[in-house]
């Protein structure tokens, strides 16, 4: 049952679900263990993105919050399409697809390069070095933006004023370099996290194969890259999957980094368009539809992910 | 980015060989040459640092006042000025800053014990019972996982404005509950703690499958839960956007969006500076203390709960 949850994937949102309550053996009983969670699922899930999806085929001539009903007509996909026309939300998208391209190479590629490291025989006081790169994933992601804000702020910051003195004059708060300022946090909080993972699976090679290829006078650096590295690849793709994800989350870091410059619009990457849609432009048929194009994103990217990765592992 | 992913598996090869391979590896072949232990260690420290220089630097930030924040190095000492910011902090609107973490404890404590036993218990059923629509069903549940949370989070608060729900506890506390990822997790931790005979050796003897959950399956999976716990703990605590869009009530804010509103009125009254830096390391302690304290549990949780 290898890598069973990425590969079966999205059917269809099809919105019939119901536990089954009889039949089989031990039906009622599994219902008992069920129901809490597909109810606490219905109510955060399935019913947010059904409402949603209606919502979104509906435009109100009258904006406001919660007493527009007046005039709410039927407008088909006229919704995704401004949203889709809109060149702040486009621009969004591309903005997000350059942070994966940054992010995901400097952060997956850390982390295996970490990860080698601590499983190398030579590597000493492994214990203390989990916890000193996990210890980034127990600093919430708001705390994590503020203290990066302020180490990118000139006049409080060290970093700034050690590169200063170096000569480098460098303001990562500008248009160019908030990009990567946030990569850089987003790397920050994830890459020990999944140093811990890909150590785990590294420490289940098994040892004979490493043993043999010694013998066979493969060096440490073989041994990792074409031994090591090929057996992590499953763990790898799953880091992929819950990465990609992840990414299309993007919206804390943001907001909070948009606080200390104006080099961070309102609508910098799609999720922040959403919000300011809801809540400074009124317009929650909009928001709803980029709500759900965000979400067909996430499931088709993880979809090609999924694909891609069991492909990979028959090979 | 947040939430989400605690992830496991592992690859495809016999499980718990835990840490002592470690051990026994490094006196078959423990000498790799000092300049390769030069490299590897030294690589090591630089990737530690730079997780660990942020954090220090706002333990050092937070014993300064606004004044030494700016004029001194940021890893000197000025005056220390820690329990005067504390004390800010805590004066600040009627000790407010105390009702956030209040609220945060709360919303995440519901959403790790509630939220993951609701999460063991659907887990726990998709690996031992037979039921009709098995596989569609934890369909749904891979589907929950696929979905990024804040997606939902928009459609949620338009649905919860409309019954009324925003602006209460309820709102937060909800959705905190459903972890589909939990049940994922749930469901691989009951196939490799809980042996299927001991159940049916508990049937035999008469006991229910409800009692034999709670009074067997349940403390086996004790380290899974601990770990799902864990990280939905997290998760919850570092939960912005949710609380952000459905509470206008600052008596509710949970700590994260708390400090942010902060973080806004520092921009143009820099002496809201070190209160943001001091009210940021108070709102990290708690979970740097659940980390280390349950560090034997989420490391086996990660290690033995990593099954294909």
């Amino acid at each position: 049952m290898a890598t069973q949850a990425p590969t079966a994937v999205p059917q269809p949102a099809a919105p019939q679900r119901r536990r089954s309550t009889a039949s089989g053996t031990g039906g009622r009983t599994a219902a008992l263990f069920l129901v809490p969670f597909f109810a606490v699922f219905a109510i955060a899930m399935v019913a947010p993105v059904i409402y949603a999806i209606v919502l979104s085929f509906y435009a109100q001539q009258k904006s406001g919050l919660g007493f527009g009903e007046a005039k709410t007509s039927f407008v088909g996909f006229e919704n995704y399409l401004q949203v889709l026309e809109s060149e702040s939300f486009v621009t969004g998208i591309a903005r997000l697809g350059l942070y994966c391209a940054i992010y995901i190479p400097c952060m997956v590629g850390g982390a295996v390069v970490f990860a080698l490291l601590l499983d190398a025989t030579v590597a000493r006081a492994r214990k203390l070095f989990q916890l000193l790169v996990f210890l980034p994933h127990a600093v919430p992601g708001v705390i994590a933006a503020l203290i990066w804000a302020y180490l990118y702020t000139p006049g409080i910051s060290p970093v700034v004023q050690a590169l200063q003195g170096g000569g480098i004059q460098v303001n990562f708060l500008d248009a160019h370099m908030v990009l990567p300022a946030i990569v850089n946090i987003g790397v920050w909080e994830w890459t020990g996290y999944n140093v811990i993972i890909l150590f785990t699976a590294l420490q289940a090679v098994p040892r004979e194969i490493l043993e043999a290829a010694r013998v066979d006078g493969a060096g440490e650096i073989r041994a990792a890259l074409s031994i090591k590295f090929p057996l992590i690849l499953p763990a790898l793709s799953v880091i992929m999957l819950f990465t990609i994800i992840g990414t299309l989350q993007l919206f804390t870091e943001p907001s909070i980094i948009a606080k200390a410059t104006p080099s961070i619009t309102s609508t910098w990457v799609p999720n922040m368009w959403a919000y300011d849609a809801a809540f400074i432009r009124h317009n929650l048929n909009q928001a709803a539809a980029a709500s759900i194009i965000i979400a067909a994103l996430a499931a088709f990217l993880s979809l090609v992910v999924t694909r891609f990765s069991s492909r990979m592992n028959k090979s | 980015m947040s939430t989400k992913t605690l992830p496991a598996f592992r690859t495809n090869t016999p499980r718990t060989m835990p840490r002592k391979p470690a051990q026994r590896q490094d006196t078959v072949a423990g000498h790799g040459g000092f300049a390769s232990k030069l490299t590897v260690n030294g690589l090591l420290v630089v990737g530690a640092l730079y997780m660990v220089v942020p954090v220090l630097w706002l333990l050092f930030a937070s014993t300064k006042n606004a004044a030494d924040l700016y004029g001194t190095s940021a890893y000197a000492l000025g005056n220390f000025a820690l329990f005067e910011n504390i004390a800010a902090v805590a004066a600040q609107d009627g000790g407010v800053f105390f009702r956030w973490m209040a609220n945060s404890i709360l919303y995440a404590g519901v959403g790790a014990v509630l939220g993951s036993l609701i999460s063991v218990m659907a887990g726990y059923a998709f690996d031992k019972f037979n039921f009709r629509w098995k596989d569609s069903l934890f369909g749904f549940v891979l589907v929950g996982v696929l979905i990024p949370n804040t997606a939902t989070v928009l459609p949620m608060y338009l649905l919860a404005s409309v019954v009324g729900m925003t602006n209460t506890i309820w709102a937060v506390l909800i959705p905190v509950l459903c972890n589909p990822f939990g049940v994922y997790l749930a469901r691989v931790y009951a196939s490799s703690y809980v042996p299927s005979e001991t159940l049916e050796a508990a049937r035999v003897d008469g006991a229910g499958p409800i009692r034999s959950f709670f009074a067997l399956g349940l403390p086996m999976m004790m380290p899974g839960y601990i770990t799902i716990a864990l990280f939905q703990f997290v998760g919850v605590w570092n939960n912005f956007m949710l609380p952000l869009v459905m509470l206008q009530d600052e008596q509710l804010l949970p700590v994260s969006v708390g400090i942010s509103i902060w973080q806004g009125y520092a921009v143009p009254q820099p002496e809201f500076v070190p209160m943001v830096i001091t009210g940021s390391l108070l709102s990290i302690i708690p979970l740097l203390v659940a980390f280390i304290m349950l560090q034997r549990f989420w490391k086996s949780g990660l290690t033995t709960g990593a099954v294909k």
